[in-house]
């Protein structure tokens, strides 16, 4: 029987984290993400998992205990936000080089400067070339559900990939809601052993792991790298099939919701989708064909996919919680754009940033939006493609 | 098929085979490496004027100066990369460093 509880976000993660009780948890504190290995190390106190809690001194030795443990053979984990991200930079490149699958939770924080607390997207968005898998998550159910599958899909022998699982600060990391959960022994179950190929503590194996590599070889090690991410794409799949018979809830690359007949859609990540699903449904009352697509993994990115959802779609926004500083649009719309085009080309898109620096996203800034498109829709002229909602102008 | 061995990783080993992240599933492999021909200076040993005083060996970055019954012996320029610290620390103008094609 599964568990009915009230968890925020960052408790979620920490219930999960230990349900999956890894070998090591090195993490640092930083808002919004501090419950979690506060959570943790009581977890750890209590007895409650074996886990080794390496509390260091910075999110840079954080990221490099993790490669260290994960090298040497052990399943990891670490927890950050914004800043604590961006001071992780150099040793995120190296955990994907690596091919060592630590798991992280990334409590979606604006990254500073101005000096900011609250939710965007603009840490995790900048780390979506850094050869990391990211999950993101509308609400804390899906936290929880992202943070166990992580694991899974990182671990596996085709992908071997470090895996982020993102959600909004405060947003979602903060709000007590609703959770269903797993039975510890389910948990072990499904998520099993971590049995890496080659570890640095198999004493029948001698190893040297991230030796120096020179033009003779490195561009076939990024190539190999590279093939990873591709196959991460079927791996997440499988995986969600498996979850969703335990589970009865289903994953997929990214969410339809009443896609199928839209003629004005969005394209949004994380905790605005739970709000703009009530806008979608109050337009659809009006019998306006709105809908929306919301990415749950953004790497790798499901261009192929993503076209087919939206090929019929009239008038498209892509809602970017970062500003991507290109002059052209945020990151999230510079993917989508490259999914459709020559694939699903004619669709009129605009690109909005919204709710940069924890500024509130109401769900008539979104009906904002829809209203927008439908204009565009009737006059068939988009105007201003890259702008802003909820900026005073 | 992955490779198993450093030494078989050549400069014609495709990405298929080549081992995840650049590990190599082998221990002290750096004498595989021949970083000789990075040199472009080189040390020369004079042999006449060396009085065994030990003070180069242990200067030596890249282990190419060995010592055998407690005496150096000539240079492994297999993997002498030509810095020159050993020509500096020689109180007997024992070694000289040369170009490279002298
Ligand atoms: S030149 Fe440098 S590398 Fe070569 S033997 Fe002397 S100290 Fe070693
Ligand atoms: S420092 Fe000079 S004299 Fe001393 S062992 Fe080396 S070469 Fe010989």
């Amino acid at each position: 029987m599964p568990i009915r509880e009230r968890l925020s976000g960052n408790e979620a993660i920490a219930v999960a984290m230990r349900q999956i009780n890894p070998d090591v948890v090195a993490a640092f504190p930083i808002t919004p993400s501090t419950e979690i290995p506060q959570y943790f190390s009581q977890f750890v106190a209590n007895g409650e998992v074996e886990t080794e809690f390496v509390a260091v001194e910075s999110e840079h030795s954080a990221m490099s205990a993790c490669v260290g443990a994960q090298a040497a053979g052990g399943r990891t984990m670490t927890a950050t936000s914004a800043n604590g991200l961006a001071l992780m930079w150099e040793v995120l490149y190296i955990a994907a080089a690596m091919k060592l699958p630590v798991t992280m939770a990334c409590v979606n924080r604006a990254l500073s400067g101005p000096l900011n607390i609250h939710n965007d997207h603009s840490d995790s968005m900048g780390a979506r070339d850094s050869g990391w898998i990211q999950l993101y998550s509308e609400n804390n159910q899906e936290a929880y559900d992202n943070m166990l599958q992580a694991t899974r899909i990182g671990e596996h022998k085709d992908v071997m990939l470090p895996v982020m699982v993102c959600q909004d600060g405060f947003i979602t990391s903060h709000a007590v809601e609703n959770i269903e959960l797993l039975e510890d022994d389910k948990i072990k179950a499904f998520v099993g052993e971590y049995k890496p190929e080659h570890y640095l503590m198999n004493p029948k194996e001698k190893i040297a792991v991230g030796p120096l590599d020179l033009p003779a070889h490195c561009f076939e090690h990024k190539r190999e790298q590279a093939q990873s991410m591709i196959n991460a794409k079927k791996v997440i799949l499988d995986i969600a099939v498996e979850f969703e018979k335990l589970t009865g809830r289903k994953y997929d690359l990214f969410e339809s919701y009443k896609l199928q007949d839209a003629e004005v859609a969005i394209v949004i990540i994380n905790s605005t989708a739970g709000t703009a699903k009530t806008v979608v449904d109050k337009l659809r009352e009006e019998g306006v064909k709105a809908g929306l697509l919301k990415i749950r993994v953004f790497r790798p990115f499901p261009s192929n996919e993503i076209a087919d959802a939206l090929r019929h779609v009239k008038v498209l926004a892509v809602m970017d919680k970062a500003e991507g500083f290109s002059a052209v649009g945020g990151p999230l719309n510079a993917d989508i754009r490259a999914a459709l085009y020559g694939n699903a080309d004619g669709i009129k898109t605009v690109n909005y940033i919204y709710g940069l620096g924890g500024r509130d996203v109401r769900s008539d800034d979104i009906e904002t939006v829809y209203r927008d498109l439908l204009e565009i829709q009737k006059t068939g002229k988009v105007g201003a493609d890259y702008r802003y909602i909820g900026v005073r102008e | 098929m992955r490779n198993k061995d450093a030494k078989t990783m050549t400069t014609s080993t495709p990405w298929k085979e080549i081992t995840p992240g650049g590990a190599i599933y082998d221990a002290g492999n750096a004498e595989d490496f021949l970083t000789g021909d990075w040199r472009a200076m080189k040390p020369v040993w004079i042999i006449e004027k060396c009085t065994q005083c030990m003070l180069c060996p242990p200067t030596c970055p890249d282990n190419a100066i060995p010592v055998e019954d407690s005496k150096r012996l000539d240079y492994d320029y297999d993997h002498c990369k030509g810095c020159g610290v050993c020509f500096k620390v020689c109180p007997f103008d024992a070694i000289d460093f040369v170009k490279e094609d002298e």
